[in-house]
């Protein structure tokens, strides 16, 4: 299972991004080989629809979880659609979060606000 | 002659500039562009008012026609369209219809629908009409309903048309001048007054439209505002001091000049003063 | 680091005089001002180092290369916003209607269009402290969400250390305000007693209710109508929203911030001590805002005692 989190910077103590859509990278851990990578989303210079883009970037990677404090419901519908699970995170950092769920702690879902972009 | 009334942010007394001018007049269309937030219908109290929904063409995607090539959403620079499980999904609220998708597909599964962005509300008032434009909660652009409102005024055979113009220096506020004879510039008498004044006094000039200033909310001796009309040469039409019954009157949704045979007068005045100034181009 | 945002819906409500006045009371270690669109802040809080300025690129328009062209049209007809029009020198895009969606990239039979990015606007970012973060959007360059991200990005970047940021946010309930609303832990709305911030009031809430913050309401210039002010309070009770203050209206204010001064540095003045008891009330309630209940006696600590 591949497991997602948007991140502020690239390494393991970053902030969550805020914003799921226009966070500047996602940490994707791929559980079965232990193995985490890093997927580039920072060159969104687009003004509308980076929850879409950024849903899209994660279905092509293969992705099946997503960690985030929140969500759009546009990004929210690729992400349900695609069969993607929403959890909410509830830690400063990457690792917390992505440990957390590991741990089986992470358990609320998203409510997706309304996007306007 | 159409006189569109602009500030570079709200709460400078745009509207309430905008009513009483309207309210002096012999025969006056007002527009409300402020599709935002359109206030002018709450001083004007209209009559007899008839809504019209303003649509714009989206696509429309076949899902049994779609074959999964991605062209389409490769192409989308709005982000509007998703590849999901083999199919293109339009999200319809990011879309800027251009026509780009429909273009691009190879089988035809792009068709047009249409999408409701708001309503033109007409209504009468004494002494014209009023047309409002609103938008719906969550749309994210307010030009079609602005073109629908100037198309709308086109079609009025009158002396005088006001337009009540969004704040700021958007595109929106574009849309809404480029009909425009001349340019009302409502600055409140403060720093921050000033610096907005400024930027609405720049688009103005990017479309070569003679403006004049309404300074609002004097009631210091240093008026930056004022500094920088004199330092650029725009008349400064009219000065309204801070009074606290004129805020009593704005804030209940009542018209100055209507409540008071002094602003009656002094509106006609800055009415006249623009009818000159135009006149003189 | 706990956000506060301060918005107000409707403009003119007295939004950045009381975001100046709580960056001087808490003496906060980052703050930024989203209203990118007509950027106020940096006029009260006067900085003595030089801000670091970088361009920001929006979405990218059309260029047509005259060299290519070969004048078919196509460009043109299929343009949909109007942007592409033949001149004497031969077709020209208009940066102000194009909307940059390409199709003209497409329909072009010679490669004579591509797209270019513009400068959009700019930002900049004050890196000692207190961290100051801001933007201004050029004229005609529309949607501002993204930079309004970009602005809060850097000021949490460089004040990353902070306990508290202010956050000056923009008018309106549009997609900039979504964008300054996320990720912040309290919300201050700020309205004034008429029909119009009434109306706009409940917008806003609505609108930043989707994030779940905690939100407080205080009314400024309270006293030019008092019939709207008993009304907003008892719209505030009805649903339940903690009243933070009333601040009397006060030409000094003005005056003040005409002299680039903020509110409080205004001695004896009725608005002045107004705001001071607003920032109270509003920190006690940040300081329950927020989903990292184990740092909240450390907060408590250094910030209620002043």
């Amino acid at each position: 299972m591949k497991i997602a989190i948007p991140s502020e910077d690239r390494e393991l103590d970053s902030l969550v991004a805020d914003t799921f859509g226009r966070a500047d990278y996602f940490y994707v851990w791929q559980e079965e080989t232990a193995e985490g990578s890093w997927l580039d989303n920072s060159g969104i210079a687009m003004q509308g629809g980076a929850g879409i883009k950024a849903a899209q970037l994660l279905i092509d990677a293969g992705v099946e979880v997503l960690l985030a404090p929140q969500c759009g419901e546009n990004a929210a519908q690729v992400l349900n659609q695609a069969k993607i699970k929403l959890y909410q995170t509830q830690y400063a950092t990457v690792e917390e979060n992505l440990s957390a769920f590991l741990a089986g702690k992470l358990t609320m879902e998203i409510t997706p606000h309304a996007s306007r972009h | 002659m159409k006189i569109a009334v602009l500030s570079g942010k709200g709460g400078t007394g745009k509207t309430m500039v905008a009513v009483n001018l309207a309210a002096v007049a012999q025969e006056v269309v007002y527009l409300d562009c402020d599709v935002e937030e359109p206030n002018g219908r709450l001083f004007l109290e209209p009559e007899a008012t008839e809504e019209q929904t303003v649509k714009v063409t989206i696509p429309q995607i076949k899902a049994d026609l779609c074959i999964g090539c991605r062209k389409c959403v490769d192409f989308c620079r709005f982000n509007a369209l998703a590849l999901i499980e083999e199919k293109a999904v339009l999200f319809p609220d990011v879309c800027h219809p251009c026509g780009g998708c429909e273009l691009l597909c190879p089988v035809g599964a792009v068709s047009q629908q249409e999408k409701i962005v708001g309503y033109v509300e007409k209504g009468i008032i004494a002494n014209g009409k009023i047309y409002t434009g609103v938008l719906k909660l969550g749309e994210e652009s307010g030009v079609p309903i602005i073109r629908e409102l100037i198309a709308k005024s086109k079609q009025e055979e009158v002396k005088l048309t006001i337009i009540d113009c969004p704040p700021g220096s958007a595109c929106v506020v574009m849309e809404s001048i480029q009909d425009a004879d001349y340019c009302l510039l409502v600055a409140e008498a403060t720093t921050f007054g000033q610096h907005n004044l400024a930027m609405v006094y720049e688009l103005s000039k990017l479309f070569g439209k003679p403006c004049g200033v309404v300074l609002n909310k004097c009631f210091t001796e240093e008026n930056p505002s004022e500094e920088f009309c004199l330092e650029h040469n725009i008349p400064i039409l009219e000065r309204l001091t801070y009074d606290e019954e004129i805020g009593r009157i704005n804030g209940k949704g009542g018209i100055l000049a209507k409540e008071k045979a002094i602003y009656a007068q002094r509106f006609r005045q800055l009415l006249a003063r623009i009818e000159k100034e135009v006149s003189c181009l | 680091m706990k956000q506060l945002l301060i918005l107000s819906g409707k403009g003119g409500t007295g939004k950045t005089t009381i975001a100046s006045s709580f960056i001087r009371l808490a003496q906060a270690e980052a703050y930024a001002d989203c209203d990118v669109d007509a950027p106020n802040l940096h006029l009260v809080t006067t900085r003595t180092d030089e801000g670091k300025r970088t361009d920001y690129h929006g979405l990218a328009k059309a260029v047509i290369d005259q060299g290519k062209c070969q004048q078919c049209g196509q460009c043109a007809e299929h343009c949909v916003f109007q942007a592409i029009q033949k001149k004497e020198k031969g077709y020209q895009v208009d940066n102000y209607l194009c909307e940059g969606c390409a199709v003209c990239t497409l329909v072009c039979l010679t490669e004579a269009v591509s797209m270019r990015e513009m400068v959009a606007g700019q930002m900049v970012l004050y890196e000692q402290k207190p961290v100051f973060s801001t933007a201004q959007l050029k004229m005609g360059h529309g949607n501002s969400g993204m930079l309004v991200t970009q602005v809060k990005k850097a000021m949490k970047k460089a004040g990353r250390e902070a306990e508290v940021a202010v956050i000056d946010g923009s008018p309106g309930t549009g997609c900039p305000v979504i964008a300054s609303l996320s990720g912040v832990d309290m919300v201050l709305i700020v309205t004034e007693p008429s029909l119009a911030g009434m109306s706009d009031l409940q917008r806003i809430i609505q609108t930043a209710e989707i994030f779940k913050p905690q939100i407080a309401v205080c009314i400024n210039r309270y006293d030019t109508g008092l019939e709207q002010t008993a009304e907003i309070e008892g719209f505030c009770e009805l649903y339940g929203l903690p009243m933070v203050g009333k601040i009397p209206f006060d030409a000094r204010a003005i005056a003040a911030v005409n002299q680039g001064k903020t509110l409080i540095e205004v001695e004896e003045s009725p608005a002045s001590q107004a705001i001071q008891e607003v920032y109270r009330k509003t920190m006690e309630l940040l300081l329950h805002a927020g989903k990292e209940p184990e740092q909240r006696e450390n907060f408590a600590e250094k910030w209620l005692l002043w």
